[in-house]
């Protein structure tokens, strides 16, 4: 068809496919220990997959850029 | 109405911060000026807006002021599950990175205001792309009733409220405010209000999780107090009941998915200036969800506090009057009302840009001139928010609430559609249709079965797992699509014209 490559299909892509393994697997973080300042295993996990999914998202735009 | 139970210190700082906004709002029209009798200048503030600015809009059209009462009323309420609302605003972004710049690039070179702009460029099918026009219109309308909901919540804990006419006369007052310069400035002026309105939010919640805590005893004590609520209750707790792996999982992934098809955040991608300010976004929008998680806290903080309400709706307020001092307490509120004029704005602008394009332009009036096309928008602008709020002042709360989670189920059906449509793979537009219309019976069905809960019980192999409805019906719908759709071309039926081509999805450097 002539298209360019899709440099968005790049395989580093898949990396971020991690916060949906991370978060959508319950067993993984549906615990109460290790507590973290008071809070629940539960919550500082899913906290802390905020900063880590953009930062995953910031290396795949470094890549694609 | 008795003036006895309001709190005027309250009022008269919510007063001041709304008519601070609504100066905004009648400004933004000259901000970054255009011509405002254009579709795309009036409905797309003529894409114009940058990195900061975009943030600012999308995340005040996707984190509500229903948000902020919704998220701590089912976390107070059931706990744990409640929090589903994070693992949603956290996978939302890398699809967003992936798929929303591409079709910010379409857009933009193919001058389509609507994702069913899109969709008719795309695969030459009005009929599908009145399909996704009118399953935006659909999901939107309770949308916006429930922004009206989170204010009616506020303006109530104020005192404001009270049965009958005069009790909603605050509420259609701040609404008629909305609706004039929204008509007046379009998309600008919610873009103006965001900015206001989230670094009020932000404060509100810095200040709730900083002070609440240190009254309650610390984060540990909150969580303790929670747990303690649960056991004795016997429902809800601290970390999910193993059958409520699935529906948590299955809830955030469908809202995932869902979240980028409604008209308000398609609306917030396509004003962008650029496909990298829409990559740059998905990277810094996750911020936003930190807030949503905090802002989850505060069920639990209303538990540990001991207030005990009529509707989990009222925590939040509730929580806020018992702790704040009166003239924060009118600065929350006033942060959550302002909260709920964004997306309102922004998801009646989307609705009469799919209105205007996909409806009247197509089936009505082919021929109309960018000025009339710019001025049934802002019509239907009207006409939208002002059905919602009869909606709200005249239908029981619950039914909007019904409606919306339908909403989401709906929207859902349309993305088969519009995202396989960004990549190469081209289903046939008949198929796409058929699969659109399984998936909208199908799950409006399944929600009928449950009596309207999101989740159906779904019997594999002996084992019972409950789905959210909205994945079971797009699953459904990709599956009808594709088969379908290789059907048709053994039977030699054709693709229909494409408008695109390949590079129009892709971002050149030079964008």
């Amino acid at each position: 068809m002539g298209e360019k490559p899709d440099k968005s299909s790049a395989p580093w892509v898949w990396g971020l496919l991690l916060p949906y393994i991370a978060l959508l697997w319950l067993p993984f973080y549906n615990a109460k220990e290790p507590a973290i300042g008071g809070f629940p295993f539960f919550y500082w996990y899913q906290f802390a997959w905020v900063p880590l999914t953009s930062l995953l998202i910031y290396l795949v735009y470094r890549k694609v850029k | 109405m008795s003036t006895d139970q309001i709190n005027w210190t309250a009022l008269v700082v919510f007063i001041l911060f709304f008519a601070l906004v609504t100066v905004l709002g009648f400004v933004a029209a000259r901000w970054k000026a255009g011509d405002l009798s254009q579709l795309h200048e009036w409905g797309l503030g003529g894409r114009r807006f940058g990195t900061i600015i975009t943030w600012f809009l999308v995340g005040g059209d996707f984190y509500t002021a229903y948000t902020v009462i919704a998220v701590p009323a089912l976390v107070y309420a059931v706990g744990a599950y409640g929090f589903f609302a994070l693992p949603y605003t956290i996978i939302v972004y890398p699809l967003v990175f992936l798929v929303m710049p591409r079709l910010w690039a379409v857009c933009q070179r193919h001058q389509y205001v609507t994702g069913a702009d899109f969709i008719h460029g795309r695969y030459g099918s009005a009929w599908l792309a009145l399909a996704v026009a009118l399953t935006g219109l659909l999901a939107t309308m309770p949308y916006i009733a429930l922004q009206l909901v989170g204010m009616q919540v506020v303006i109530g804990a104020l005192g404001l409220g009270g049965e009958g006419i005069w009790g909603e006369l605050p509420l259609i007052i701040a609404f008629v405010i909305l609706a004039v310069y929204t008509y007046a400035s379009g998309l600008r002026a919610p873009a103006m209000i965001a900015f206001v309105k989230d670094v009020m939010i932000y404060i509100v919640v810095i200040a709730a999780i900083a002070i609440i805590p240190l009254q309650l005893g610390g984060y540990g004590a909150v969580f303790d107090a929670a747990d303690k609520a649960f056991q004795a209750k016997g429902s809800g707790g601290l970390i999910l009941a193993p059958g409520q792996f699935v529906p948590f999982a299955t809830l955030a992934l469908g809202s995932a998915f869902a979240a980028f098809m409604y008209p308000h955040t398609m609306t917030g991608v396509l004003s962008s200036s650029s496909g990298d300010v829409v990559r740059k976004n998905a990277m810094l929008l996750p911020a936003y969800t930190v807030l949503l998680g905090l802002i989850a806290m505060l069920g639990y903080m209303g538990i540990a506090a001991g207030i005990t309400v009529k509707s989990p709706t009222q925590i939040v307020p509730a929580l806020f009057l018992k702790i704040f001092p009166d003239w924060f307490v009118g600065f929350s509120f006033a942060a959550i009302a302002i909260g709920a004029l964004v997306p309102a704005a922004i998801m009646s602008i989307g609705a009469a840009n799919l209105f205007t394009r996909n409806v009247w332009r197509t089936f009505v009036n082919p021929n109309i001139t960018p000025q009339a096309e710019a001025a049934s928008a802002k019509l239907v602008s009207l006409i939208v928010k002002f059905g919602a709020l009869v909606f709200i002042v005249a239908l029981p709360t619950q039914f909007a609430i019904d409606l919306q989670l339908l909403g989401g189920v709906w929207i859902l059906q349309t993305f088969p559609a519009i995202v396989l449509g960004l990549y190469k793979a081209r289903l046939r537009p008949q198929a796409l249709l058929l699969g659109w219309a399984v998936g909208m019976v199908l799950g409006t069905w399944l929600a009928s079965l449950t009596g309207l809960k999101p989740v159906y019980p779904l019997v594999i192999g002996g084992a019972t797992y409950p789905v959210y409805i909205g994945v079971i019906a797009g699953a459904v719908n990709i599956v009808v699509s594709v088969v379908a759709s290789a059907l048709f071309g053994v039977l030699g039926l054709g693709h229909g014209s494409d408008q695109t081509q390949p590079e129009d999805y892709q971002l050149t450097k030079a964008s």
